[in-house]
């Protein structure tokens, strides 16, 4: 009976023991976790801000005014624009 | 057993009575009976208290912030986006600072030091803002001060690529990301996300270590796709500016619909405002004045009374009216033509837009066929749109007219609109007949219309309407150079307590290409202060700009020569009717 007792006892310890182990490498792994899911975030608001940045580059109103001041380009005149009918009778985008 | 008598009796010094013993036991164990009691009472019974405590210490509630949806134009392109900034706050009890670092901290936020150490020591407060919404990169020098007590806290701001250009149709957020103008307004539900809580245990440095539960998710805001076309967009805003600058008029408003779809591709006002800067300038400037400001719509309006008539049958195109040399007088008031003639056909009144040959028109008919012409082509009730404070314009009940009043509203006088309801009203003309409704989410079906007119109706306005931009017509310099252009001018007299006075609306609504119209532009210029006001001289260029312009960028094939445009001498142009 006694030598019964004592092998319980040792059993209860060793899972004990068993249990916090598990549990402190689940905190480890959760600490990971949430580190990885405020990168994704730190990297959502960042999607946000080149978007934001890429948006306010290709302003139309922008890019018209670099292509006529820097690059010297302009509108052709109506007359010179020529558009191509393809087979199936659709226009193709000039 | 009996310890205590055992002890005495052993060490034999002195002999105590034996119940001193036995009430030191008995006290002892009912300390013990108490102290059980109080155990199995705090952590059986009445456990709540204990756990609350205990859940106190590492238990946490957190905030999840929902993002507040993007809007995109057609094309996906950002029209308004929302990022993170930080706002600097400070818990005045707690702040130890020099004053070199207050001077410091000061400047980064944009107060006077004497500002900022006045917040910092006002410790009646536990909590105060020093600055919200700032840059990261403004924020960064903050956190470097490594001041004790002051901390940044996230927050989201919303970023408008557009700027002025688009500030009127999207609007704008209130520093708490909810909408208080246009669209960001309109679809506040839908782009509003609804933060969520979450319940978490954390460690003494203040990392999450375990997810306990979810409190509420949260929900993010849904990204909404306009119909708008930021080409289109920048284009007509533009255009709007120049012509506003140009004639030094007071504001000018433009719209442009797809014709097919009723879908707004454009939509932008002069004077505008920048949404980025959060002060913001006065109300008018803020109006936008294509939907929520109502105006006489003058001559724009005679395509509708003469294609009721035709429709009613009481006119044909041909139909021979007598002018009367442009003098008409109806219960003691006379209608005036500025340029008189002895006859007109119906199609030459809609080209010279003459005010007796329309008045004509429209006495020949009852009040409610004009009144069901007007009405189902939507003049007096909203657009649809569903844009925050759209003015719905006013279309008086047919039995309260009088032959003047049902005369003066046939050419658009004593009637309001919007330029967007103008706008829409043209559709019936553009799709055979068909009313479309307008809308500002871009679509992927067509939405049906309502049939108003007969296909043979609409065809007849569309060539009257084509005959007003070649010469003899009051807008020639409203064609465009490979397309046919139908279109309607317009000149009114602004009403101004009640009386009409000699500053003017001009307008110019028209559909390009004719032959198979794919886009609507409404023009509307109030209060030109220069010598022309003319809608024809005024409104129509700013048209034939935006229109050219945008139907090669739609790649839209050419149905008329490259060398169609014919401009009249300066003798032969023709003046709006006012």
């Amino acid at each position: 009976m006694a030598r019964l007792n004592v092998l319980l006892l040792i059993l209860v310890i060793a899972c004990a023991l068993g249990v916090v182990t598990s549990q402190h490498k689940a905190r480890k792994l959760f600490v990971e976790l949430q580190k990885e899911k405020d990168r994704a975030q730190q990297m959502d608001v960042e999607w946000g801000q080149l978007q934001l940045e890429q948006g306010t580059l290709a302003m139309p109103a922008r890019v018209e005014k670099l292509a006529s001041r820097e690059l010297q380009m302009q509108l052709p005149p109506p007359g010179k624009i020529r558009y191509i009918r393809s087979e199936t009778g659709a226009v193709v985008q000039p | 057993m009996n310890y205590a008598t055992a002890t005495i009796q052993t060490s034999g010094q002195i002999a105590l009575p034996a119940w001193r013993s036995r009430v030191l036991f008995v006290l002892l164990l009912a300390g013990l009976a108490t102290l059980l009691v109080r155990a199995v009472y705090l952590q059986g019974i009445n456990d709540g208290f204990l756990q609350q405590k205990g859940d106190a210490r590492y238990g946490r509630i957190v905030e999840i912030h929902a993002h507040r949806g993007m809007i995109t134009d057609r094309h996906g392109e950002p029209l308004a986006v929302s990022t993170p900034v930080e706002s600097v706050w400070a818990s005045p009890g707690d702040v130890e600072v020099s004053s070199s670092q207050i001077a410091q901290l000061a400047q980064i936020v944009g107060l006077s030091a004497a500002e900022v150490k006045s917040k910092l020591t006002d410790t009646s407060r536990g909590f105060v803002y020093l600055k919200r919404q700032l840059p990261p990169d403004q924020a960064a020098k903050v956190v470097k001060l490594a001041i004790p007590g002051i901390s940044l806290q996230r927050e989201y701001r919303r970023y408008y690529p557009g700027g002025e250009v688009t500030s009127h149709l999207i609007g704008f957020t209130d520093v708490d990301d909810n909408g208080q103008e246009g669209i960001e307004l309109a679809l506040q539900a839908q782009l509003g996300g609804k933060a969520g809580s979450q319940q978490v245990i954390k460690d003494r440095r203040g990392f999450i270590v375990e997810d306990v539960a979810s409190v509420r998710a949260p929900k993010a805001g849904s990204n909404i796709a306009l119909s708008i076309d930021s080409k289109i967009q920048s284009l007509a805003f533009r255009e709007i500016k120049l012509a506003v600058e140009k004639h030094k008029a007071k504001a000018g408003s433009i719209v442009v619909l797809d014709a097919k779809t009723g879908e707004v591709l454009a939509l932008a006002n002069w004077p505008s405002y920048n949404s980025n800067i959060r002060a913001k300038p006065n109300v008018s400037v803020l109006r936008n004045h294509a939907v929520t400001d109502q105006f006489e719509p003058g001559s724009t309006m005679k395509p509708f009374t003469v294609a009721t008539a035709l429709e009613a049958g009481t006119v044909k195109p041909g139909t021979v009216i007598n002018t009367a040399n442009g003098t008409f007088t109806i219960n003691g008031r006379t209608i005036h033509d500025t340029h008189p003639e002895r006859s007109l056909t119906v199609a030459q009144v809609i080209q010279k837009s003459s005010n007796v040959g329309t008045a004509k028109i429209a006495l020949g008919l009852p009040p409610v066929t004009l009144w069901h012409g007007l009405s189902e082509s939507g003049f007096g009730a909203l657009s649809g749109s569903e844009f925050p404070g759209e003015a719905p314009g006013m279309l008086r009940d047919y039995r309260k007219w009088r032959p003047i009043e049902q005369a003066t509203m046939s050419y658009g006088n004593g009637i309001s609109v919007n330029l967007l309801q103008l706008a829409r009203a043209y559709t019936v003309f553009a799709n055979s007949g068909e009313l479309k409704p307008v809308t500002m989410l871009r679509q992927e079906t067509p939405a049906a219309g309502i049939k108003v007119f007969s296909d043979s109706t609409a065809q007849s306005l569309r060539d009257m309407m084509e005959a007003v931009v070649r010469p003899g017509g009051t807008a020639p310099l409203a064609q465009i150079t490979g397309y046919r252009v139908a279109g309607k001018t317009g000149t009114a007299h602004k009403l101004e307590n009640g009386k009409y006075v000699d500053r003017y609306v001009a307008s110019f609504v028209g559909m390009a290409p004719a032959s198979n119209p794919r886009l609507i532009v409404a023009v509307m210029v109030n209060d030109p202060g220069g010598r022309e006001y003319y809608g024809g001289l005024v409104a129509a260029p700013v048209f034939s700009n935006v229109m050219g312009a945008s139907l090669r960028l739609l790649g839209v094939p050419n149905d008329a020569p490259l060398d169609n445009v014919m401009l009249p001498s300066a003798a032969d142009l023709i003046g709006e009717e006012v």
